[in-house]
């Protein structure tokens, strides 16, 4: 299939963006000096105005995951950077800016120390440092970008986890008067402080730099009520974020435990856990569980008391709030005690954890009580975590007993979650485990009860149908209705794959759900009761249900059912697949479940074909597949071609399925689709019509504007494509069909291979997609593979003629692969803008190589004029100018050229990603600064 | 109020309105089911048709098989189509003031009702429907007066024979009513007793109401009408729709506060969504065309179709078809392309502003600029040279009785290449092509409604909040065929009151109130008379937010208008003559004695009494109140709710007595 809407740009970087590293192994000769090689970086960067600061725009923060695309499509993330001529003595910063107490109180550093700091930071970047301080003390010169700060400080915990945080306190003052100057009354930017606050907390995670920043009062300082904790700045959220991340990364130690104890930090971060951002709340509940942990650890060796009463304060104080916030009668402070809770549990296992569940969980079973029940998600969050702590031992702290007694407290809608959790785990009562089942069954076995002639219906296990949504009570609204049968559908999905699934698993009553409830969206269901009647009136034409209801059948493929079900599955799926009024999407599930239990159906033994059940079913349902490929809908035509693409892989070769599908449209139908107008379809079409034509399946083209000329056969009209095809998908998937053929020995193909190669690798080296030039280079390590006797990997049941080795001399076996140009479209393609072509290309030379190399008879003729001369076109090529072919290439001439490249070292640079040059932390400093001359320069510039 | 059922057909409805001494007819539709039970009239002379065995009885009788025909198990009349029409015995149709006419669909049997009943009112109805109206008056006249049948079966009429028919003969109703259908010359002077009216506009009947047409949704001028009075207000909802197509969006808000709401005209399709159908349409058309078939499409010459075309115009290409010609044939099909391009003003948002760019509205003008779309009044002449095949021929009559489509029914039926697609929701498909089996050719049902839903309607009565609705029986219950589907119906609270053909509805609707204008139009010399009519108005509150004034005044109805007029001046004293007492000069002067209002406690009546030297007083409590019983004087006062009596015998001094006491326990203004 074709890569779908989501598929890289076609726009084809510029040439030469990025640097690309030197390929050379050796000089083969004096102009090919590594130094001389002009490299594609180099002129990249010669489109940057000398002597003027260019910011590279292309880095952002280290946090941020790199995108899949910037991953895939290297090129177009390649940016040109030049940098500002640093003078070998780094920017002092201005002497106003400089503070007057910036070491107040501060033991002075020892300099005895200095020699070991290479280390921690390299010179150049201790140089840049105190600058860059400088500019960050500055409330006039703002920084541009947060993301660098946060960059900044990802490499000052790099920096402090390599090496003592003291030494480089000591060995740069300048950060201790960045930090101090924090304290002083002054309009700072809210993301400099809390970055302050958050670099103050890296630094005092090591004990001895605690102290020392303790010592000159540092910490209180800026932690405490002096700090901004009682000014305005606190109003910033950002800047409550920082203190608490600071203070999260500072409690390391026994010191830090005592240091918040002093400074009352925890009653601060109680009341943060009320904050009005998020965030800020999230990490204060996250900060609580790390303290509680900490201060549980004690001093080091003694394993904490397991008598609650003996805990130390601090561990004291927060259980006593989480006690106090649990019998709250407030909801948000319910849900903030259960989650520092449920993230307690998760994370520590000690077993403390133990003794504190059974000192709170009277208190949560007190939840149970309430109507409703408060924070019902977080209360399942919790149960859930405690349940899968390995420190707890379930039986003993009752929580088996709390969990039955929730499952049956909580709503239908709020207890699926936690039967789902219940059913994962591992080690659990059986009764426990039946409960969780009947919760996930209920609302499904309720719709069977809707729709039962009877009473009662047959397979449903006890208790299943339970009294809240049935008997008596009308059902809730259509919002809720809908989403507790698509929760349910989708929770059941899950535990379907699962080995832990309950046992026996109701098969019969899951798959007649599945299809009642198909029905009564679809509006075929004829129920005998009102309140069948009602359910209809809810679900009718639900889309959701559908969508849900569907994906849950086609799931529930993988197991039996009585023939009488499968016989109704079949037909519901028709029903869907035949109405109008199904949406695209849902027939496209349609047409998965359709796949899956076609797939499933029984087989014959000894035969791959369908089942005349299943061969009944594929004459209804081939018409049914002609309309979808002539719907105006372009996504049913799409879903309709893949779905022809799916069976046909299939069942291709199978006489059923051969003589229905021959006997209808569908594979006329399918030729016509390759000039739809969208060109997803048309790359279905494509992919589909590769299919068709593998099993000889495919009809001559007949369309109409072949009508009485010569009919073309697949290859000419795939060629047209890959060649004229405005679109990128269509030819890339004409380049898998192709690739696809030429390892099966399509009849097609195998009549001239030679010239089909050429004519495809010379259409897919000019295309603009890089895809499809990668894609090329894929077919042409199948051609090299099939030429040099490489045994196959690939297709074990493909009926082909087997490949002898070459039995000839080498010269002999790359001959053929001089007479398609492969060498001329490889070397093109390791230049290649885009990363994957590039590496794809080295990899293939790199596999030659390796081949020849054990190969002998074959001498490299190293100093042939034809190798200069192919080496000098190689350089021109690199330097961009591409427009100049290589001409007939010798055997001989391309392994002399083959070993003088240095193949391994360009995969190796080219395994870097795009931007590793740039991501030192001296380019980060450096980058820094020059945001703000940048900005300096404009200033001056108004003037 | 009363409301006439005259049609059976929720769709083609045929209703009469009684209110305020209006009597409104709403829409006079036409039920064309009835030709079903005919035989087609072909084009040219059918083998097929005209060899086709007579029908006997059981008993081998076969004094009917003139008049009918049998074929492949079914009985039709071998006769010109008839059409059943409205009731017109239940009310008397020369009574009827107006006609409104809601969407040219509702108009069909518009010449029958002016033509033959002595109707002699006027008919209000927009431009649009106007025009297409006729067209489709135009095309049906034109496709039976063109083939004229010398037969006419009238003897399977009889009751006592009809019953010895097979279904669906025997079971049809109102037989000996069925009409032909009229003529040019009928449908001319029908259509000249039209006013046109636009939307929104206000017309007076009689100064008794008020009417107004508000855009429906359903189709080139379509309309909804309110009818209101003052303190009255009554929505017509016919055929009307949500969906954007072409025509102007429904007017919902409009609809709001009605006391009834008429709801006739949902689609016919409540199961068929017209998105899904169209997509159908489109893909069997491809399916067929490709496959080297031809598709027939019957339908009417307006309406559906512009969608239809409109859809193929950004299908076509798509699918390949840009060389497939596609056929209109109709007596009408220029025309009505033409008219569908004129009436920007009808048209929804987006195809107004094509108007000004300018553009033609509708995208088929590029498809027969482009020689992709061509259009013939008729198979002979130009078609017959131009036709080439597969093709895609869109024609009438969608009954598949009369029309051109009979003969590319008999042309192509036999090639199970070819595909019939029905879209018209008109007429049963499968009753529709009895009379061509055996058929070979491929049958595609695509009803394409986009009328109302009943989703819809629940949402539009929730957003509207009519008091009451009423609405043909059909839409009370599911479907037959689909029991179950309780969502196929109206649900609304309370329940809507459901009508049948020939059935006379009381509307649940108390006139209360009535507007009285204190002389509207005075003279200056009489303003300061009017002003002092006025000034009389002193209301007075008797309890909390009631209040009361006396207004003594002449009152004038004429033309449903209600006017006070300021009492005559009393005549002017005539010199020489003896001045008369006033009260003898103004005998109106006694309505000016106090009104009275209150109740009388009667404890503290006797109390009074007593103060008053009474002694001896009964009281007996009675079923209306009570009476009190002067034993002494022997005189009896018989209090009631609204009347008090003073009975004592020629004691004249003693009534006026107790009289004045009484009075002194009731407020007086």
């Amino acid at each position: 299939m074709p890569a779908g809407p989501s598929g890289t740009s076609h726009r084809r970087p510029c040439e030469g963006d990025g640097p690309v590293p030197p390929v050379w192994r050796r000089p083969v000769s004096a102009p090919l000096s590594l130094s001389s090689v002009p490299k594609c970086g180099a002129r990249g960067s010669q489109r940057g105005l000398p002597g003027t600061l260019r910011v590279s725009r292309g880095r952002r923060p280290c946090a941020r995951p790199r995108r899949a695309r910037d991953l895939a499509s290297p090129g177009t993330d390649r940016q040109t950077r030049s940098r500002p001529r640093q003078s070998p003595c780094p920017p002092q910063p201005p002497e106003s800016a400089r503070p007057d107490c910036m070491t107040e109180g501060l033991p002075a550093p020892s300099a005895g120390l200095a020699g070991i700091s290479g280390l921690t930071m390299d010179p150049e970047c201790s140089q840049l440092l105190p600058a860059l301080c400088a500019v960050l003390a500055d409330p006039r010169q703002p920084v541009a970008d947060d993301t660098c700060l946060e960059k900044l400080l990802d490499w000052f915990k790099t920096v402090t986890e390599a090496g003592s945080s003291l030494l480089l306190l000591q060995e740069n003052p300048c950060l201790v008067e960045l930090l101090c100057h924090m304290l002083k009354p002054q309009d700072l930017s809210s993301r400099v402080l809390s970055f302050s606050l958050r670099l103050t907390g890296v630094l005092a995670a090591q004990e001895d730099c605690f102290q020392y920043l303790q010592q000159g009062e540092l910490l209180p300082k800026l932690f405490g009520e002096a700090g901004p904790l009682g000014g305005a700045a606190w109003t910033s959220p950002a800047v409550r974020s920082g203190w608490i991340q600071g203070l999260r990364s500072l409690a390391q130690h026994p010191s830090a435990l005592h240091f918040l104890a002093h400074c009352g930090a925890v009653d601060t971060i109680f009341s943060l856990q009320e904050d009005s951002s998020l965030f800020v709340a999230s990490a204060a509940g996250q900060l609580l569980v790390h303290i509680l942990g900490l201060s549980m650890q004690g001093p080091a060796g003694a394993p904490p008391s397991l008598q609650a009463g003996d805990w130390p304060a601090c561990a004291q104080k927060i259980v006593g709030h989480i006690e106090e916030s649990l019998r709250a009668t407030a909801t948000p402070q319910i849900t903030q005690a259960l989650n520092v809770l449920t993230t307690t549990f998760g994370h520590c296992h000690d077993p403390w954890t133990q003794v504190l569940w059974v000192q709170l969980s009277p208190l949560v079973a007190g939840l149970l009580e309430k109507d409703p029940i408060p924070a019902a998600h977080s209360l399942v969050d919790l149960l859930l975590s405690v349940a899968r702590s390995p420190g707890l031992s379930s039986s003993s702290c009752g929580l088996w007993e709390t969990l039955a007694q929730t499952l049956s407290h909580l709503s239908p809608t709020q207890a699926g979650p936690l039967a789902l959790g219940i059913l994962k785990l591992q080690d659990c009562p059986q009764a426990l485990r039946a409960q969780a089942f009947a919760v996930l069954l209920q609302p499904l076995a309720c719709v069977l009860k809707a729709m039962a002639q009877d009473p009662g219906p047959s397979g449903v296990p006890d208790g299943t149908v339970g009294d809240s949504m049935t008997a008596g009570t009308p059902l809730p609204s259509k919002a809720a209705c809908v989403g507790l049968l698509c929760r349910s559908l989708a929770h059941l999905e899950l535990l379907l794959p699962l080995p832990q699934r309950p046992c026996p698993w109701p098969q019969a009553l899951l798959l007649g759900a599945a299809v009642t409830l198909l029905q009564l969206c679809g509006g075929s269901a004829r129920p005998a009761c009102d309140m069948g009647r009602h359910l209809c009136t809810l679900l009718l034409g639900c889309v959701r249900v559908q969508r849900a209801a569907l994906d849950f059948l086609g799931a529930l493929s993988d197991g039996t059912g009585p023939r009488e079900l499968v016989t109704q599955v079949f037909a519901v799926l028709l029903e869907y697949l035949r109405s109008p009024d199904s949406s695209p999407t849902v027939l496209k599930k349609a047409f998965q479940a359709t796949f899956r239990w076609l797939l499933s159906s029984p087989k014959t033994p000894g035969c791959w074909d369908l089942d005349p059940h299943a061969l009944l079913f594929l004459r209804d349902l081939l018409p049914v597949l002609q309309k979808r490929l002539c719907s105006p809908c372009w996504e049913v035509r799409d879903s309709s071609l893949e779905f022809l693409t799916q069976m046909t892989r299939h069942w291709g070769g199978q006489a059923g399925f051969r003589h229905a599908l021959l006997a209808s449209e569908v594979p006329k139908l399918t030729e016509q689709l390759l000039r739809d107008p969208e060109s997803y379809v048309r790359a279905s079409a494509v992919t589909a019509m590769g299919q068709l034509s593998s099993q000889g399946l495919c009809v001559p083209p007949a369309g109409p504007e072949h009508q009485g000329g010569q009919q073309k056969s697949l290859l000419v009209e795939l060629l047209h494509i890959l060649s004229t095809d405005s679109e990128g998908f269509p030819r890339r998937a004409v380049m898998q069909v192709f690739t696809q053929w030429l390892r099966d020995s399509h009849a097609d193909v195998a009549g001239d291979t030679e010239q089909f190669v050429a004519g495809v690798l010379q259409v897919a080296s000019q295309d603009l997609d890089w895809e499809v030039r990668a894609q090329g280079l894929e077919l042409a390590l199948v051609f090299l593979e099939q030429t040099l006797g490489q045994p196959r990997s690939h297709c074990p049941h493909a009926v082909t003629p087997p490949v002898e080795a070459p039995v000839g001399p080498l010269a002999q076996a790359l001959q053929p692969l001089c007479r398609v140009r492969l060498f001329d479209f490889a070397f093109r393609a390791l230049f290649d803008c885009d990363r994957p072509v590039a590496q794809k290309s080295c990899d293939l030379l790199l596999f030659l190589r390796a081949k020849t190399a054990s190969s002998s008879g074959l001498q490299e003729s190293q100093s042939s004029p034809n190798v200069a001369s192919v080496e000098a076109a190689l350089q021109r090529w690199q330097a961009g100018d591409q427009a100049q072919p290589l001409g007939d290439l010798e055997p001989e001439v391309v392994l002399a050229v083959l070993r003088s490249l240095d193949l391994e070292g360009l995969r190796g640079a080219l395994a870097e990603s795009s931007d590793h040059v740039e991501k030192s932390p001296q380019s980060l400093l450096q980058d820094m600064l020059a945001t703000v001359g940048v900005l300096g320069e404009n200033e001056a510039d108004c003037y | 109020m009363k409301l006439y059922c005259l049609s059976g057909h929720p769709t083609l409805p045929c209703n009469v309105l009684k209110f305020k001494s209006t009597t409104i007819m709403l829409d006079c539709g036409l039920d064309m089911t009835s030709t079903l039970n005919f035989l087609p009239l072909p084009l040219v002379q059918s083998p097929r048709l005209s060899n086709l065995p007579g029908w006997s009885l059981k008993d081998g009788n076969a004094f009917l098989d003139k008049e009918l025909k049998e074929c492949s198990g079914h009985v039709f009349v071998d006769s010109v189509p008839e059409f059943c029409l409205p009731e017109t015995e239940l009310i008397d149709l020369s009574t009827v003031d107006v006609i409104l006419i809601s969407n040219y669909h509702c108009m069909m049997a518009l010449p029958y009702i002016t033509e033959h009943t002595g109707f002699s009112g006027t008919v209000y109805a927009t431009e649009p429907t106007v025009q297409i109206g006729r067209l489709l008056m135009e095309e049906l006249v034109n496709f039976i007066e063109r083939v004229p049948k010398a037969q006419s079966a009238s003897l399977w009429k009889n009751k006592d024979i009809q019953r010895l028919l097979p279904s669906p003969l025997k079971d049809a109703v109102e037989v000996s009513t069925w009409r032909r259908c009229y003529t040019m010359q009928e449908v001319n002077s029908a259509l000249s007793k039209i006013q046109l009216v636009g939307y929104s506009q206000k017309i007076e009947l009689f100064g008794a109401v008020q009417v107004t047409p508000l855009s429906s949704g359903y189709a080139l001028g379509s309309s909804n009408w309110i009818i209101q009075s003052h303190y009255e207000k009554v929505s017509y909802v016919s055929g009307s729709s949500l969906l954007t197509t072409h025509p102007q969006p429904m007017d919902q808000a409009s609809l709001k506060n009605s006391d009834v709401l008429i709801l006739t005209g949902l689609t016919q399709i409540p199961t068929a969504n017209p998105d899904g159908m169209v997509g159908e349409f489109c893909s069997n058309l491809a399916l067929t065309v490709r496959n080297g078939g031809n598709v027939l499409v019957p339908c009417y010459p307006s309406g559906v179709i512009y969608d239809l075309l409109e859809c193929l115009y950004q299908y076509i290409d798509s699918a390949g078809l840009s060389n497939i010609p596609f056929y209109f044939i109709s007596p009408v099909a220029n025309s009505s392309l033409e008219f569908s391009q004129i009436f920007a003003e009808w048209l929804c948002h987006n195809k107004q502003t094509k108007v000004y760019l300018p553009e033609p509205p509708f995208p088929h003008a590029e498809l027969i600029q482009t020689n992709k779309l061509k259009h013939y009044p008729s198979l002979h002449g130009d078609f017959s040279s131009d036709f080439r095949q597969p093709c895609v021929v869109f024609t009438g009559h969608p009954s598949l009785r009369f029309g051109d489509v009979v003969h590319f029914m008999e042309l192509w039926g036999k090639s199970s290449l070819n595909t019939v697609i029905f879209t018209e929701p008109d007429f049963s498909y499968l009753e529709a092509l009895a009379p061509y089996q055996p058929l070979a050719m491929k049958c595609i049902y695509c009803p394409i409604d986009t009328r109302l839903n009943f989703i819809q309607v629940s949402k539009l009565l929730k957003e509207v909040q009519p008091l009451h609705v009423v609405c043909p029986e059909q839409y009370i219950q599911p479907p037959p065929a689909q029991s179950h589907r309780m969502d196929l119906m109206i649900d609304c609270q309370p329940p809507a009151m459901s009508y049948r053909r020939a059935e006379v509805l009381a509307l649940p609707f108390k006139r209360r109130y009535e507007k009285i204008e204190i002389m509207p139009e005075v003279s200056p010399a009489e303003t300061a008379v009017c002003f002092q009519l006025a000034d009389a108005l002193v209301p007075m509150e008797i309890k909390p937010g009631i209040s009361l004034a006396t207004v003594s005044a002449v009152l004038h109805t004429k033309d449903n208008k209600h006017i006070l007029q300021p009492p005559p001046r009393p005549a002017q004293p005539t010199g020489g003559k003896k001045r008369k007492r006033a009260t003898e000069d103004i005998p109106d002067c006694k309505v000016l004695k106090p009104l009275l209002s209150g109740s009388i406690p009667v404890e503290q009546f006797v109390q009074t009494l007593e103060k008053h030297g009474f002694s001896d007083i009964k009281v007996e409590d009675t079923a209306k109140g009570h009476i009190v019983l002067l034993q002494e004087a022997e005189t009896l006062i018989q209090i009631e709710e609204d009347s008090t009596h003073i009975i004592c015998d020629n004691d004249e001094m003693l009534r006026v007595r107790l009289r004045d006491l009484v009075l002194k326990f009731l407020q007086k203004f």
